[in-house]
Protein backbone atom coordinates (compact mmCIF):
# COMPACT_ATOMS: atom_id res chain seq x y z
CA UNK A 1 0.00 0.00 0.00
CA UNK A 2 2.37 2.72 0.75
CA UNK A 3 4.86 1.96 -2.12
CA UNK A 4 0.95 2.59 -3.97
CA UNK A 5 0.74 5.87 -2.16
CA UNK A 6 4.77 7.14 -2.67
CA UNK A 7 4.08 6.17 -6.65
CA UNK A 8 0.97 8.22 -6.92
CA UNK A 9 2.75 11.30 -4.86
CA UNK A 10 5.29 10.86 -6.97
CA UNK A 11 3.10 11.52 -9.75
CA UNK A 12 0.85 13.84 -8.64
CA UNK A 13 2.76 16.36 -6.36
CA UNK A 14 4.34 18.20 -9.41
CA UNK A 15 1.38 18.31 -10.91
CA UNK A 16 0.03 19.87 -7.48
CA UNK A 17 3.02 21.78 -7.77
CA UNK A 18 1.74 23.58 -11.13
CA UNK A 19 -1.70 24.76 -10.03
CA UNK A 20 -0.74 25.84 -6.11
CA UNK A 21 1.86 28.64 -8.30
CA UNK A 22 -0.60 29.31 -10.54
CA UNK A 23 -1.10 33.06 -11.23
CA UNK A 24 -4.74 32.72 -10.84
CA UNK A 25 -5.25 36.84 -10.84
CA UNK A 26 -4.01 37.56 -14.44
CA UNK A 27 -4.86 33.91 -15.01
CA UNK A 28 -8.02 35.01 -17.16
CA UNK A 29 -6.52 37.36 -19.05
CA UNK A 30 -3.38 34.80 -20.05
CA UNK A 31 -5.57 32.30 -21.09
CA UNK A 32 -7.74 33.88 -23.71
CA UNK A 33 -4.89 35.35 -25.23
CA UNK A 34 -4.72 34.55 -28.49
CA UNK A 35 -1.55 33.66 -28.53
CA UNK A 36 -2.66 30.45 -26.34
CA UNK A 37 -5.47 30.19 -28.41
CA UNK A 38 -3.29 29.41 -31.57
CA UNK A 39 -0.92 27.12 -30.09
CA UNK A 40 -3.59 25.30 -28.08
CA UNK A 41 -5.62 24.89 -31.65
CA UNK A 42 -2.57 23.37 -33.69
CA UNK A 43 -1.56 20.94 -30.48
CA UNK A 44 -4.88 19.65 -31.08
CA UNK A 45 -4.76 19.71 -34.79
CA UNK A 46 -1.70 18.30 -35.07
CA UNK A 47 -1.40 15.44 -32.34
CA UNK A 48 -5.02 14.38 -33.94
CA UNK A 49 -3.57 14.32 -37.61
CA UNK A 50 -0.76 12.35 -36.32
CA UNK A 51 -2.82 10.04 -34.84
CA UNK A 52 -4.84 9.00 -37.93
CA UNK A 53 -1.49 8.97 -39.59
CA UNK A 54 -0.30 6.66 -36.35
CA UNK A 55 -3.69 4.19 -37.02
CA UNK A 56 -3.66 3.90 -40.81
CA UNK A 57 0.10 2.82 -40.96
CA UNK A 58 0.75 1.43 -37.28
CA UNK A 59 -1.78 -0.81 -36.94
CA UNK A 60 -0.90 -2.45 -40.29
CA UNK A 61 2.50 -2.67 -38.85
CA UNK A 62 1.61 -4.24 -36.06
CA UNK A 63 -0.27 -6.87 -37.23
CA UNK A 64 2.62 -7.54 -39.38
CA UNK A 65 4.84 -7.82 -36.21
CA UNK A 66 2.03 -10.31 -34.20
CA UNK A 67 0.90 -11.92 -37.29
CA UNK A 68 3.20 -11.93 -40.11
CA UNK A 69 5.41 -14.05 -42.03
CA UNK A 70 8.17 -12.27 -41.94
CA UNK A 71 11.97 -13.46 -41.30
CA UNK A 72 13.87 -11.33 -38.43
CA UNK A 73 10.82 -10.07 -36.70
CA UNK A 74 12.31 -9.93 -33.27
CA UNK A 75 14.90 -7.55 -34.99
CA UNK A 76 12.27 -5.56 -36.81
CA UNK A 77 9.69 -5.37 -33.52
CA UNK A 78 13.01 -4.09 -31.67
CA UNK A 79 14.02 -1.38 -34.60
CA UNK A 80 9.89 -0.09 -34.25
CA UNK A 81 10.36 0.16 -30.56
CA UNK A 82 13.71 3.13 -31.43
CA UNK A 83 12.03 5.89 -31.57
CA UNK A 84 10.60 5.18 -27.77
CA UNK A 85 14.09 5.17 -26.29
CA UNK A 86 15.26 7.53 -28.60
CA UNK A 87 15.73 11.00 -27.27
CA UNK A 88 12.97 13.02 -29.36
CA UNK A 89 15.97 15.75 -30.04
CA UNK A 90 17.86 12.85 -31.79
CA UNK A 91 14.53 11.94 -33.78
CA UNK A 92 14.21 15.46 -35.09
CA UNK A 93 17.55 15.73 -36.43
CA UNK A 94 17.19 12.00 -38.22
CA UNK A 95 14.06 13.53 -39.79
CA UNK A 96 16.40 16.95 -40.72
CA UNK A 97 18.78 14.74 -42.51
CA UNK A 98 16.14 12.18 -44.20
CA UNK A 99 13.23 15.01 -45.06
CA UNK A 100 15.28 18.11 -44.45
CA UNK A 101 15.20 20.30 -47.82
CA UNK A 102 19.35 18.99 -48.02
CA UNK A 103 17.98 15.46 -46.77
CA UNK A 104 18.35 11.89 -48.52
CA UNK A 105 14.67 12.05 -49.52
CA UNK A 106 14.17 15.91 -48.99
CA UNK A 107 16.14 16.90 -51.60
CA UNK A 108 14.04 15.35 -54.24
CA UNK A 109 10.65 16.48 -52.66
CA UNK A 110 12.13 20.33 -53.28
CA UNK A 111 13.21 19.30 -56.55
CA UNK A 112 11.26 17.52 -57.87
CA UNK A 113 7.82 18.58 -56.17
CA UNK A 114 8.95 22.12 -54.75
CA UNK A 115 8.35 20.44 -51.19
CA UNK A 116 10.03 21.13 -48.25
CA UNK A 117 8.77 20.28 -44.92
CA UNK A 118 10.75 21.78 -42.43
CA UNK A 119 9.41 24.55 -40.22
CA UNK A 120 5.88 23.61 -41.71
CA UNK A 121 2.53 22.70 -39.95
CA UNK A 122 2.99 19.06 -41.66
CA UNK A 123 6.54 19.05 -40.71
CA UNK A 124 4.98 18.99 -37.01
CA UNK A 125 2.72 16.36 -37.29
CA UNK A 126 5.46 14.16 -38.89
CA UNK A 127 7.67 14.90 -35.71
CA UNK A 128 4.57 13.80 -33.93
CA UNK A 129 3.78 11.09 -35.15
CA UNK A 130 7.39 9.60 -35.61
CA UNK A 131 7.99 9.70 -31.89
CA UNK A 132 4.15 8.86 -31.58
CA UNK A 133 3.62 5.65 -33.38
CA UNK A 134 5.85 2.96 -31.55
CA UNK A 135 2.88 3.40 -28.90
CA UNK A 136 -0.04 2.58 -31.37
CA UNK A 137 2.33 -0.07 -32.56
CA UNK A 138 3.68 -1.68 -29.32
CA UNK A 139 0.18 -1.57 -27.53
CA UNK A 140 -2.44 -3.06 -30.77
CA UNK A 141 0.68 -5.38 -31.57
CA UNK A 142 0.21 -7.00 -27.38
CA UNK A 143 -3.36 -6.94 -28.26
CA UNK A 144 -2.94 -9.22 -31.50
CA UNK A 145 -0.66 -11.23 -29.58
CA UNK A 146 -2.72 -11.86 -27.04
CA UNK A 147 -5.57 -12.72 -29.08
CA UNK A 148 -6.63 -16.26 -29.99
CA UNK A 149 -5.96 -16.33 -34.06
CA UNK A 150 -8.33 -20.07 -33.99
CA UNK A 151 -11.15 -17.66 -34.06
CA UNK A 152 -9.28 -16.21 -37.27
CA UNK A 153 -8.93 -19.28 -38.69
CA UNK A 154 -12.10 -20.60 -38.08
CA UNK A 155 -13.51 -17.47 -40.26
CA UNK A 156 -11.12 -18.72 -43.06
CA UNK A 157 -12.41 -21.77 -42.86
CA UNK A 158 -15.70 -20.20 -43.30
CA UNK A 159 -14.68 -18.63 -46.71
CA UNK A 160 -14.24 -15.12 -45.03
CA UNK A 161 -11.06 -13.30 -47.62
CA UNK A 162 -8.19 -12.27 -45.56
CA UNK A 163 -9.36 -8.65 -45.27
CA UNK A 164 -13.05 -9.46 -44.34
CA UNK A 165 -11.37 -11.70 -41.55
CA UNK A 166 -9.30 -9.24 -40.35
CA UNK A 167 -12.09 -6.37 -40.37
CA UNK A 168 -14.93 -8.32 -38.80
CA UNK A 169 -12.86 -10.92 -36.36
CA UNK A 170 -9.64 -9.70 -35.81
CA UNK A 171 -10.26 -5.98 -35.23
CA UNK A 172 -12.68 -6.33 -33.15
CA UNK A 173 -11.30 -8.85 -30.58
CA UNK A 174 -8.18 -6.42 -30.31
CA UNK A 175 -9.95 -3.17 -30.15
CA UNK A 176 -9.40 -2.37 -26.79
CA UNK A 177 -5.80 -2.42 -27.44
CA UNK A 178 -5.79 -0.33 -30.45
CA UNK A 179 -8.35 2.22 -28.59
CA UNK A 180 -5.14 1.98 -25.61
CA UNK A 181 -2.76 2.52 -28.02
CA UNK A 182 -4.66 5.44 -29.92
CA UNK A 183 -4.89 7.49 -26.84
CA UNK A 184 -1.39 6.50 -25.65
CA UNK A 185 -0.21 7.93 -29.22
CA UNK A 186 -2.37 10.97 -29.20
CA UNK A 187 -0.91 11.82 -25.74
CA UNK A 188 2.32 11.83 -26.82
CA UNK A 189 1.92 13.58 -29.66
CA UNK A 190 0.22 16.12 -27.98
CA UNK A 191 3.33 16.50 -25.46
CA UNK A 192 6.20 16.13 -27.93
CA UNK A 193 8.44 18.79 -27.91
CA UNK A 194 12.11 17.84 -29.23
CA UNK A 195 11.67 16.42 -32.58
CA UNK A 196 9.08 19.01 -33.41
CA UNK A 197 11.61 22.42 -32.34
CA UNK A 198 14.41 20.36 -33.98
CA UNK A 199 12.91 19.72 -37.14
CA UNK A 200 9.24 22.10 -37.62
CA UNK A 201 11.12 25.17 -36.17
CA UNK A 202 8.94 27.28 -34.10
CA UNK A 203 7.15 30.13 -35.66
CA UNK A 204 3.43 31.37 -33.63
CA UNK A 205 0.70 29.99 -35.57
CA UNK A 206 2.61 27.72 -38.01
CA UNK A 207 4.61 25.14 -35.74
CA UNK A 208 4.52 26.75 -32.22
CA UNK A 209 2.45 24.18 -30.13
CA UNK A 210 1.83 24.24 -26.71
CA UNK A 211 5.13 22.50 -25.38
CA UNK A 212 6.68 25.01 -27.39
CA UNK A 213 5.23 27.64 -26.30
CA UNK A 214 5.46 26.71 -22.54
CA UNK A 215 9.10 26.36 -23.16
CA UNK A 216 10.09 29.89 -24.90
CA UNK A 217 7.63 31.95 -21.95
CA UNK A 218 9.42 29.62 -19.52
CA UNK A 219 12.75 32.26 -20.25
CA UNK A 220 10.63 35.56 -19.97
CA UNK A 221 7.67 34.60 -18.37
CA UNK A 222 7.50 32.37 -16.11
CA UNK A 223 3.90 32.99 -14.90
CA UNK A 224 2.83 32.44 -18.51
CA UNK A 225 4.45 29.57 -18.44
CA UNK A 226 2.83 28.25 -16.39
CA UNK A 227 -0.61 29.00 -17.56
CA UNK A 228 -0.28 27.44 -20.61
CA UNK A 229 1.41 24.19 -18.51
CA UNK A 230 -2.14 24.23 -17.26
CA UNK A 231 -4.46 24.30 -20.17
CA UNK A 232 -2.65 21.77 -21.63
CA UNK A 233 -2.81 19.85 -18.52
CA UNK A 234 -6.32 20.18 -18.19
CA UNK A 235 -7.34 19.55 -21.49
CA UNK A 236 -4.82 16.25 -21.76
CA UNK A 237 -6.77 15.14 -18.64
CA UNK A 238 -10.16 15.99 -20.05
CA UNK A 239 -9.70 14.32 -23.12
CA UNK A 240 -8.18 10.98 -21.72
CA UNK A 241 -10.45 10.78 -18.48
CA UNK A 242 -13.21 11.25 -21.01
CA UNK A 243 -12.09 8.58 -23.40
CA UNK A 244 -10.96 6.57 -20.56
CA UNK A 245 -15.12 6.17 -19.09
CA UNK A 246 -16.04 5.56 -22.38
CA UNK A 247 -13.91 3.78 -24.47
CA UNK A 248 -11.19 1.49 -22.66
CA UNK A 249 -13.37 1.45 -19.18
CA UNK A 250 -16.48 -0.36 -20.85
CA UNK A 251 -14.11 -2.24 -23.23
CA UNK A 252 -12.30 -3.83 -20.18
CA UNK B 1 37.73 37.96 2.17
CA UNK B 2 37.61 39.85 -0.38
CA UNK B 3 41.27 40.26 0.48
CA UNK B 4 42.01 36.70 -0.10
CA UNK B 5 39.70 36.62 -3.20
CA UNK B 6 42.06 39.42 -4.72
CA UNK B 7 45.48 37.79 -3.88
CA UNK B 8 44.22 33.97 -5.18
CA UNK B 9 43.03 36.19 -8.68
CA UNK B 10 46.41 37.46 -8.74
CA UNK B 11 47.93 33.98 -7.88
CA UNK B 12 45.86 32.91 -10.89
CA UNK B 13 46.78 35.79 -13.24
CA UNK B 14 50.28 35.17 -12.27
CA UNK B 15 50.06 31.12 -12.92
CA UNK B 16 48.42 31.82 -16.04
CA UNK B 17 51.72 33.77 -17.22
CA UNK B 18 54.19 31.31 -15.83
CA UNK B 19 52.86 28.12 -17.52
CA UNK B 20 53.73 29.00 -21.37
CA UNK B 21 56.02 25.25 -21.54
CA UNK B 22 55.71 22.02 -20.42
CA UNK B 23 58.82 22.18 -18.46
CA UNK B 24 58.22 25.77 -16.97
CA UNK B 25 57.43 25.60 -13.15
CA UNK B 26 55.71 29.30 -12.26
CA UNK B 27 58.39 30.78 -10.20
CA UNK B 28 56.56 30.67 -6.82
CA UNK B 29 53.78 27.94 -5.92
CA UNK B 30 50.93 30.70 -5.85
CA UNK B 31 47.84 28.97 -3.82
CA UNK B 32 46.13 27.52 -7.15
CA UNK B 33 42.47 27.22 -7.60
CA UNK B 34 40.96 24.06 -7.47
CA UNK B 35 37.86 22.06 -7.72
CA UNK B 36 35.06 21.97 -9.88
CA UNK B 37 33.18 25.43 -11.10
CA UNK B 38 30.29 25.11 -13.49
CA UNK B 39 30.21 28.30 -15.68
CA UNK B 40 26.47 29.23 -17.41
CA UNK B 41 27.58 30.64 -20.92
CA UNK B 42 25.72 32.42 -23.75
CA UNK B 43 25.69 29.56 -26.59
CA UNK B 44 27.75 31.91 -28.82
CA UNK B 45 30.57 32.01 -26.33
CA UNK B 46 30.51 27.94 -26.50
CA UNK B 47 33.98 28.26 -29.13
CA UNK B 48 35.92 30.51 -27.20
CA UNK B 49 34.55 29.55 -23.51
CA UNK B 50 35.99 26.07 -24.32
CA UNK B 51 39.46 26.90 -25.18
CA UNK B 52 39.59 29.23 -22.11
CA UNK B 53 38.16 26.71 -20.12
CA UNK B 54 40.90 24.44 -21.00
CA UNK B 55 43.52 27.11 -20.87
CA UNK B 56 42.22 27.95 -17.40
CA UNK B 57 42.53 23.96 -16.20
CA UNK B 58 46.27 24.23 -17.68
CA UNK B 59 46.70 26.73 -15.13
CA UNK B 60 45.12 26.00 -12.13
CA UNK B 61 45.71 22.10 -11.93
CA UNK B 62 43.24 20.35 -10.09
CA UNK B 63 40.74 22.62 -11.40
CA UNK B 64 37.88 21.41 -13.41
CA UNK B 65 35.49 23.80 -15.73
CA UNK B 66 31.94 22.39 -16.72
CA UNK B 67 29.81 24.29 -18.85
CA UNK B 68 26.29 24.87 -19.51
CA UNK B 69 25.90 26.67 -22.99
CA UNK B 70 22.33 27.69 -24.01
CA UNK B 71 20.48 30.88 -24.55
CA UNK B 72 20.80 33.53 -21.98
CA UNK B 73 17.52 33.91 -20.92
CA UNK B 74 16.96 29.40 -20.64
CA UNK B 75 20.06 29.93 -18.52
CA UNK B 76 19.65 32.88 -16.21
CA UNK B 77 16.03 31.52 -15.71
CA UNK B 78 17.65 28.10 -14.40
CA UNK B 79 19.80 30.16 -12.30
CA UNK B 80 17.03 31.59 -10.68
CA UNK B 81 15.73 28.22 -10.16
CA UNK B 82 18.48 27.33 -8.23
CA UNK B 83 20.60 25.76 -10.30
CA UNK B 84 23.80 25.30 -8.81
CA UNK B 85 26.08 27.83 -11.20
CA UNK B 86 29.47 29.35 -10.00
CA UNK B 87 29.75 31.95 -13.09
CA UNK B 88 27.40 33.08 -15.18
CA UNK B 89 28.12 35.02 -18.43
CA UNK B 90 25.16 36.52 -20.47
CA UNK B 91 25.13 37.57 -24.12
CA UNK B 92 22.96 40.85 -22.83
CA UNK B 93 22.72 42.75 -19.99
CA UNK B 94 18.91 42.11 -20.10
CA UNK B 95 19.52 38.78 -19.20
CA UNK B 96 21.95 39.65 -16.68
CA UNK B 97 19.51 41.67 -15.01
CA UNK B 98 17.26 38.65 -14.51
CA UNK B 99 19.51 37.40 -11.88
CA UNK B 100 20.51 40.34 -10.53
CA UNK B 101 16.82 41.54 -9.68
CA UNK B 102 16.51 38.37 -7.73
CA UNK B 103 19.07 38.51 -5.73
CA UNK B 104 21.14 35.42 -7.20
CA UNK B 105 24.22 37.66 -8.16
CA UNK B 106 25.30 40.61 -6.43
CA UNK B 107 28.60 41.19 -7.24
CA UNK B 108 28.55 43.76 -10.12
CA UNK B 109 28.72 42.29 -13.37
CA UNK B 110 31.73 43.23 -15.65
CA UNK B 111 31.08 43.88 -19.55
CA UNK B 112 34.27 41.25 -20.87
CA UNK B 113 32.76 41.57 -24.69
CA UNK B 114 30.73 43.02 -27.92
CA UNK B 115 29.37 41.48 -30.55
CA UNK B 116 27.13 42.29 -32.88
CA UNK B 117 25.32 40.29 -35.67
CA UNK B 118 25.85 38.85 -39.24
CA UNK B 119 23.77 37.78 -41.72
CA UNK B 120 24.80 34.27 -42.29
CA UNK B 121 24.10 32.00 -45.48
CA UNK B 122 24.71 28.42 -46.79
CA UNK B 123 28.01 27.61 -48.51
CA UNK B 124 27.67 29.06 -51.99
CA UNK B 125 24.81 31.52 -50.77
CA UNK B 126 22.13 29.20 -52.64
CA UNK B 127 19.17 31.75 -51.53
CA UNK B 128 21.17 34.70 -53.59
CA UNK B 129 20.75 36.78 -50.06
CA UNK B 130 22.36 40.39 -50.26
CA UNK B 131 21.17 42.30 -47.70
CA UNK B 132 18.35 42.63 -44.82
CA UNK B 133 15.81 43.54 -47.35
CA UNK B 134 15.66 39.81 -48.60
CA UNK B 135 14.77 38.88 -45.09
CA UNK B 136 11.38 40.36 -45.86
CA UNK B 137 11.14 38.15 -48.69
CA UNK B 138 8.15 34.99 -47.88
CA UNK B 139 9.97 32.64 -50.72
CA UNK B 140 12.89 32.57 -48.85
CA UNK B 141 13.40 30.48 -45.59
CA UNK B 142 14.72 32.40 -42.76
CA UNK B 143 15.67 31.52 -39.39
CA UNK B 144 16.13 34.43 -36.46
CA UNK B 145 16.38 34.14 -32.89
CA UNK B 146 13.45 34.51 -30.76
CA UNK B 147 12.63 37.76 -28.93
CA UNK B 148 13.52 35.89 -25.78
CA UNK B 149 17.03 35.41 -26.56
CA UNK B 150 19.58 38.59 -26.86
CA UNK B 151 20.37 37.30 -30.66
CA UNK B 152 16.52 37.80 -31.05
CA UNK B 153 15.94 41.15 -29.34
CA UNK B 154 19.14 42.42 -31.51
CA UNK B 155 17.80 41.29 -34.57
CA UNK B 156 14.66 43.04 -33.73
CA UNK B 157 16.65 46.08 -32.99
CA UNK B 158 18.74 45.91 -36.76
CA UNK B 159 14.88 45.35 -38.83
CA UNK B 160 13.32 48.57 -36.87
CA UNK B 161 16.79 50.47 -38.15
CA UNK B 162 16.40 48.96 -41.55
CA UNK B 163 12.31 49.75 -41.83
CA UNK B 164 12.50 45.78 -42.88
CA UNK B 165 9.41 43.56 -41.72
CA UNK B 166 10.78 39.85 -41.85
CA UNK B 167 9.01 37.16 -42.64
CA UNK B 168 11.01 34.48 -40.56
CA UNK B 169 9.82 30.52 -40.91
CA UNK B 170 11.49 29.93 -37.56
CA UNK B 171 12.53 31.31 -34.08
CA UNK B 172 14.85 29.63 -32.56
CA UNK B 173 15.81 29.18 -29.01
CA UNK B 174 19.30 29.97 -29.23
CA UNK B 175 21.93 31.31 -31.92
CA UNK B 176 23.08 28.03 -32.34
CA UNK B 177 20.34 26.51 -33.16
CA UNK B 178 19.55 29.19 -36.03
CA UNK B 179 23.58 28.38 -37.07
CA UNK B 180 22.87 24.85 -37.50
CA UNK B 181 19.50 25.15 -39.18
CA UNK B 182 21.81 27.38 -41.55
CA UNK B 183 24.77 24.25 -42.04
CA UNK B 184 22.42 22.11 -42.27
CA UNK B 185 21.06 24.07 -45.63
CA UNK B 186 17.36 24.06 -44.43
CA UNK B 187 17.38 28.06 -44.64
CA UNK B 188 18.33 30.20 -47.03
CA UNK B 189 19.48 32.96 -44.45
CA UNK B 190 19.91 33.68 -40.80
CA UNK B 191 21.00 36.26 -38.70
CA UNK B 192 23.48 35.48 -36.45
CA UNK B 193 26.45 37.10 -34.31
CA UNK B 194 29.75 37.15 -35.86
CA UNK B 195 31.70 35.04 -33.92
CA UNK B 196 29.31 32.62 -34.78
CA UNK B 197 30.03 32.99 -38.37
CA UNK B 198 33.41 32.72 -37.75
CA UNK B 199 33.51 29.74 -35.81
CA UNK B 200 31.08 27.68 -37.80
CA UNK B 201 34.09 27.50 -40.56
CA UNK B 202 33.76 27.53 -44.30
CA UNK B 203 30.18 25.61 -44.12
CA UNK B 204 28.86 29.14 -43.62
CA UNK B 205 29.15 32.53 -45.55
CA UNK B 206 28.64 35.65 -43.87
CA UNK B 207 27.71 38.83 -45.29
CA UNK B 208 28.21 42.33 -43.31
CA UNK B 209 25.33 44.60 -43.33
CA UNK B 210 25.24 48.20 -42.64
CA UNK B 211 22.62 48.35 -39.61
CA UNK B 212 24.95 45.93 -37.71
CA UNK B 213 26.48 48.31 -35.33
CA UNK B 214 22.81 49.76 -34.44
CA UNK B 215 22.86 46.75 -32.24
CA UNK B 216 25.94 45.69 -30.03
CA UNK B 217 25.15 43.50 -27.39
CA UNK B 218 27.68 44.14 -24.51
CA UNK B 219 28.33 40.32 -23.09
CA UNK B 220 28.51 40.92 -18.81
CA UNK B 221 30.03 37.88 -16.26
CA UNK B 222 29.59 37.74 -13.12
CA UNK B 223 29.95 34.99 -9.99
CA UNK B 224 27.16 33.72 -8.54
CA UNK B 225 26.10 34.72 -4.84
CA UNK B 226 25.62 31.24 -3.99
CA UNK B 227 28.57 29.87 -6.17
CA UNK B 228 29.48 26.41 -4.80
CA UNK B 229 33.20 27.55 -5.32
CA UNK B 230 33.35 31.12 -5.25
CA UNK B 231 37.57 31.08 -5.21
CA UNK B 232 37.40 29.28 -8.55
CA UNK B 233 34.39 31.28 -9.70
CA UNK B 234 36.18 34.59 -8.68
CA UNK B 235 39.31 33.13 -10.56
CA UNK B 236 37.90 32.30 -13.57
CA UNK B 237 35.89 35.48 -14.07
CA UNK B 238 39.87 37.19 -13.86
CA UNK B 239 40.65 35.00 -16.17
CA UNK B 240 38.08 36.04 -18.60
CA UNK B 241 39.05 39.75 -17.80
CA UNK B 242 43.00 38.66 -17.96
CA UNK B 243 44.71 39.62 -21.26
CA UNK B 244 45.15 36.03 -22.16
CA UNK B 245 41.60 35.93 -21.75
CA UNK B 246 40.74 38.84 -23.46
CA UNK B 247 43.20 37.88 -26.74
CA UNK B 248 41.42 34.72 -26.84
CA UNK B 249 38.11 36.21 -27.16
CA UNK B 250 38.99 38.53 -30.05
CA UNK B 251 40.89 36.05 -31.71
CA UNK B 252 37.60 34.27 -31.72
CA UNK B 253 35.72 37.64 -33.60
CA UNK B 254 34.66 39.82 -30.17
CA UNK B 255 34.98 43.22 -30.25
CA UNK B 256 36.50 44.70 -26.66
CA UNK B 257 34.24 46.26 -24.53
Amino acid sequence: MLPALIGLAFLLVPLAGLLAKAPWATLPSQLFSPEVGQALQLSLVCASLATVICLLFGVPLAWLLARGDVPGRGFLRALVTVPLVLPPVVGGVALLLVLGRRGLVGQYLDQWFGVSLPFTTTGVVLAEAFVAMPFLVISVEGALRAADPRFEEAAATLGASRWLTFRRVTLPSVMPGVVAGTVLCWARALGEFGATITFAGNFPGKTTTMPLAVYLALETDPDAAIVLSIVLLLVSVGVLAGLRDRWIGGAT
Amino acid sequence: MKKLLAAVAAAVALAGCGVSGPGLVPPTSPPAVTGEITVFAAASLTESFKELGAEFEAANPGSKVNFNFAGSSALAQQINQGAPADVFASAAPANMKQVTDTGAVTASPTTFVKNTLQIVVPKGNPGKISGLPDFAQADKKIALCAEQVPCGAAAKKVFQVAKVTPAPDTLEQDVKAVLTKVQLGEVDGALVYRTDVKAAGDKVQGIEFAEADQAVNDYPIAPLAKAPNAAAAKAFVDYVLSDKGRKALAEAGFAAP
